[in-house]
């Protein structure tokens, strides 16, 4: 019996893959393999725990974003709100049972892995609310009843994060939640009371903010302030970008990183490492394969019939622009040093999981594009 | 609670997508911007920042070169370098200059003193230059170092070179090394330019003169680097180059062994080469140890050193001034033999004193010396004799011929501290003092006191130039590499040759008639070799050792009436107020070659203190005579 393709539910695997989003499959591919190129050199040219660990992440859970493709968009959509729970118990769990690292509690061992979960709340806020606001209708989206649990399931993770601390992933869950409520209509004088709240807030986030986030803060403001303190991340960095010029000193040839004066070139300052080898022409290539991942999957919510999937996809490509221009305006010395890794790129594999399990569910948006999700 | 009603899509799609066309617009701008800053960092600014990423990267050290050797006539080494282990710190390198001088003292017992001085050395310069912590450290101490280096960033242990100067005797003459001083840069271009922490420079003697050549070419290292200042990868290398090695006329064995007989007095030895004016010694007493000066004298040695009532610090060879006494008495009579004032064999009777003007002017012997021709009055050196021809020669004539032996003008080139003394005559006196000229003052030049100042160098060059037959002679230290010998041009039979070589040898006699320097010199041996001359005591009885030679002693006061008459004795007065003692001589007396001066300060008397250590060292020099001889010639041939 044939059924139209618009209402269909269920395709073969040959249907799944001739429906496959090539240009943004093939983007994240290249950007990977890019990435792991930029860890071995960042190794010193050598396949150590961090390279090898990160090519091994890499593929994995590059398989994992094709499985999770091919799961339903249905799928997804009902398991939104158990996913999100499922995400803020391991991060009630980090309070209570985390692992501290240089200062801050981030880490849950889960046997397996050492998991951060506020990486994965990025992705988990931005799947709650698209769901929220997918069933929300057009008139209640703002009714102030209606703006409680946005508010809700946005603060007590955002809190959680900045008292771990760790200010720069908390910043971008919040954005990430910030911009599925914009796209879902609510108004501009919300978002300007919210800003208001925050500010007033300010004070109290401010007394939790460790020394050394402050001494960043005022760094950014002035980075000569203290060259070898705590504006040496960010003079480093330019020097090194800067130095790498046009056409880059050639791959492993970054001297900036491999007489070790960047700082955290595996994980935030991955892309300065690459823009010191591979020069101007290197860091356009890799901003325009960011650009066309995010133009791919806007035109994937473009395709996308579904609300949840429209405000899943634009939220999703949204906060994916952010993570990436928050991270190559820091080591571009254009926003504070906050440690906001570079999506795919920078070595962590929660980072890494999250963008790929989000990317997965683009996928399948593209996927049963036409699908009902309820 | 919340209830969800079916909704109007299309407006919800409407929304979504108006809004996310907003979004987009401001993705687009934040796009431009970071592409822009890109364009800015790594095409507008990339020059600026390939140099600082190239200033990360590279270290650059210079490093002081090793200085010259020094060495004597026998290359025996009496300036030479050693190992030494030095301390350095770059500010900018540092984790924390105060908790690494912690660390550092702990390791070194560092004393807080020193550490305050480096502190305020270091605010005083540039971060990135290099401090020398401390330039001598021990092996223990410095293997410490390296055992903690990794916790010590901007920390460097260096093998270095320093100074060493083995033997004291020739302190004065070598001189010393030290840290460069503020003067020193202002003065000394080629240390300004050399710029290099740690360089010693010369400070004074042959070290100061010869600084420039003997301090060598600054080496230069540029090293890969890592953000911990570690040296990761060597780029460039130059070594830079020693500095040039000297190689004097001195004797170091003569050196030492005068310096040693001059152990418990006061004053100063030259031997000279009577033809070719190497010095073969030049010694001044006391000494000091300029190995304390290389790694910095401590003030308590320095003012030691400097309040002694010997003044050790002083070249007393070149820079002590004395009255020569009566060893001017050889030049007086000379100039009285050239001027024709008198004939040798004019008989003068000394009564122990003659009356000019009503004043008194005494002979040192009291009771007189009876008749005395020329030979006599030197031999037994009678004063009154010289006050009566040079009253006929008149001091204008004297300090002509005294010039013309070389005193009273400084007699080595390059030495600074060297002084040139005083030869008076009617107008000197006239220009320096003021004042008209007195007979009584010519009466005592002519016993070698009054105003006359001769340095011991400038006295034995004057003995060299009559021993020579002579001739003029310049007197040197450095072997160069025109070393000529003016006895071989004398003893040259070849009279073509001879013309030929005239204008090479530049000879410049000094006499009028040979036969009066000849006199002299025959005056001379009576006065050591026969019986009543003063030195008679002194003589060396071996044929080939014999020498002749003249005694002095030098007032510094005027003995009053009282005091003659009392028959005060030399030892009983108080030690600053007796006599010089001096002596000259050359030697051997028949084959003359070399010339010597002795003075001993406040030693009494000339033929007492003066002429038995002259007599040592002639020994000491005719016993290397030989081995000199067979150096010499294979110098020769090696040209």
């Amino acid at each position: 019996m044939f059924t139209p393709r618009s209402i269909q539910s269920s395709f073969s695997l040959s249907e799944k893959i001739f429906s496959i989003d090539y240009i943004l499959f093939f983007s994240i591919f290249l950007i990977g393999v890019i990435s792991c190129f930029a860890q071995y050199s960042s190794s010193g040219g050598e396949l150590d725990y961090y390279s090898k660990s990160h090519i091994v992440r890499f593929f994995i859970f590059f398989l994992l974003f094709i499985v999770i493709s091919f799961i339903q968009v249905r799928f997804w959509y009902q398991s939104s709100y158990v996913i999100y729970f499922l995400f803020f118990i391991l991060l009630l769990g980090v309070k209570y049972f985390g692992l501290v690292s240089s200062g801050s509690q981030r880490w849950i061992n889960l046997y397996i892995i050492n998991l951060q979960p506020s990486e994965l709340m990025k992705i988990g806020v931005i799947l709650f609310l698209s769901k929220y606001y997918h069933r929300v209708s057009a008139s209640d989206v703002n009714r102030l009843k209606f703006l409680l649990l946005p508010i809700g399931t946005l603060l007590f993770p955002f809190f959680l994060v900045v008292t771990q601390p760790d200010l720069g992933t908390s910043i971008l869950i919040l954005a990430g939640g910030i911009v599925v409520t914009w796209l879902a209509g609510v108004r501009l004088k919300f978002f300007t009371y919210l800003g208001i709240l925050l500010v007033s807030l300010l004070p109290i986030v401010i007394s939790f903010l460790k020394p050394y986030q402050k001494a960043r803060i005022l760094t950014f403001l002035n980075p000569d302030r203290d060259p070898l303190g705590a504006g040496y991340q960010i003079i480093q960095s330019k020097i090194a970008i800067g130095s790498g010029g046009l056409f880059g000193k050639g791959f492993l040839n970054g001297s900036q990183s491999y007489l070790d004066f960047l700082p955290e070139k595996h994980t935030d300052f991955i892309f300065t490492l690459f823009s010191e080898e591979f020069g101007f022409i290197g860091s356009i290539i890799i901003l325009f394969l960011y650009f066309l991942i995010t133009y791919r999957i806007v035109s994937v919510g473009h395709a996308t019939r579904s609300i949840f999937g429209k405000l899943y996809c634009y939220s999703f490509a949204t906060a994916f622009f952010i993570y990436v221009s928050v991270n190559m305006c820091m080591v571009l010395g254009l926003l504070p040093i906050v440690g906001a890794p570079l999506p795919i790129m920078s070595y962590g594999g929660s980072s890494m999981l999250s963008i790929m399990f989000g990317l997965g569910v683009v996928m399948s948006c593209k996927i049963y594009k036409d699908t009902p999700v309820n | 609670m919340l209830s969800f009603h079916s909704s109007n899509n299309e407006n919800k799609t409407k929304t979504v997508t108006r809004r996310m066309f907003l979004l987009t617009l401001a993705k687009s701008v934040v796009l431009l911007g970071i592409f822009g800053r890109l364009a800015a960092l790594q095409i507008n600014e990339s020059q600026k920042y390939k140099t600082l990423s190239d200033k990360n990267r590279f270290r650059e050290w210079r490093t002081a070169p090793p200085r010259g050797i020094i060495r004597d006539y026998f290359d025996k080494e009496i300036a030479t370098n050693r190992k030494v282990y030095q301390l350095h710190i770059t500010p900018e390198n540092t984790a924390g200059i105060d908790n690494l001088f912690l660390r550092l003292k702990n390791i070194l017992n560092l004393s807080d003193e020193r550490i305050f001085f480096l502190k305020r050395k270091i605010a005083k310069q540039k971060p990135w230059e290099p401090i020398i912590v401390s330039d001598n450290l021990t092996w223990s101490e410095f293997s410490r170092i390296n055992l903690f280096l990794h916790e010590l960033q901007g920390v460097e242990p260096v093998v270095s070179i320093a100074r060493q100067y083995p033997d004291k005797s020739t302190s004065h003459l070598i001189g010393y090394v030290s840290q460069v001083s503020p003067r020193d840069l202002q003065t000394k271009d080629y240390i300004r330019k050399m710029n290099v922490a740690g360089i010693a420079v010369g400070k004074n003697g042959l070290e100061s003169q010869l600084d420039k050549e003997i301090i060598g070419k600054v080496g230069f290292q540029r090293y890969e680097v890592n953000a911990y200042g570690k040296r990761v990868k060597q780029h460039f290398i130059d070594k830079g180059s020693s500095g040039k090695s000297f190689k004097t006329t001195i004797d170091l064995e003569v050196q030492n062994h005068a310096s040693s007989l001059m152990n418990k007095v006061s004053g100063s030895i030259c031997v000279m080469d009577i033809y070719k004016g190497d010095i073969i010694a030049m010694v001044s007493s006391p000494t000091y140890d300029p190995n304390l000066f290389v790694h910095g004298i401590n003030s308590k040695e320095w003012n030691y050193l400097l309040n002694h009532r010997d003044n050790p610090l002083v070249n007393k060879s070149i820079s002590g001034l004395y009255p020569p006494g009566s060893t001017l008495k050889t030049l007086v009579a000379l100039s009285a033999l050239e001027n024709d004032i008198v004939s040798t064999k004019k008989y003068v009777e000394c009564k122990g004193f003659i009356e000019l003007f009503g004043e008194k002017f005494h002979c040192w012997k009291k009771k007189g010396h009876g008749f005395m021709n020329m030979r006599t009055a030197i031999k037994r050196s009678c004063d009154v004799y010289f006050y009566e021809i040079v009253k006929k020669l008149g001091v204008d004539r004297l300090s002509k011929t005294t010039k013309k032996f070389g005193l009273g003008a400084k007699v080595l080139d390059g030495f600074p501290e060297e002084r040139g003394g005083t030869v008076p005559s009617t107008k000197w006196k006239l220009s320096n003092l003021g004042k008209n000229w007195y007979l009584g003052e010519t009466l005592h030049s002519g016993i070698g006191q009054g105003y006359y100042l001769t340095t011991p160098l400038q006295l034995c060059l004057m003995t060299a130039q009559i021993a020579n037959g002579g001739y003029k002679i310049k007197p040197k230290v450095i072997l160069g590499d025109d070393d000529l010998d003016i006895k071989q041009y004398l003893n040259n039979e070849n009279k073509e040759s001879k013309i030929k070589d005239m204008f090479n040898y530049n000879l410049q006699p000094l006499f009028r008639n040979q036969e009066n320097i000849n006199f002299i010199k025959e005056a001379m041996f009576a006065s050591t070799n026969e019986p009543g001359g003063t030195s008679y005591r002194s003589r060396l009885k071996d044929k080939k050792n014999i020498f002749a030679g003249k005694t002095g002693s030098s007032q510094i006061k005027i003995f009053t009436e009282e005091q003659r008459k009392a028959e005060i004795k030399q030892k009983d007065i108080d030690y600053l107020s007796r006599d010089h003692a001096l002596y000259i001589a050359f030697a051997p007396y028949h084959d003359p070659k070399y010339a010597i001066s002795v003075i001993i300060e406040h030693g009494g008397s000339g033929s007492k203190a003066a002429a038995p250590i002259a007599k040592e060292v002639i020994k000491k020099v005719l016993e290397r005579d030989k081995i000199r001889n067979s150096r010499h010639n294979s110098l020769g041939k090696e040209i």
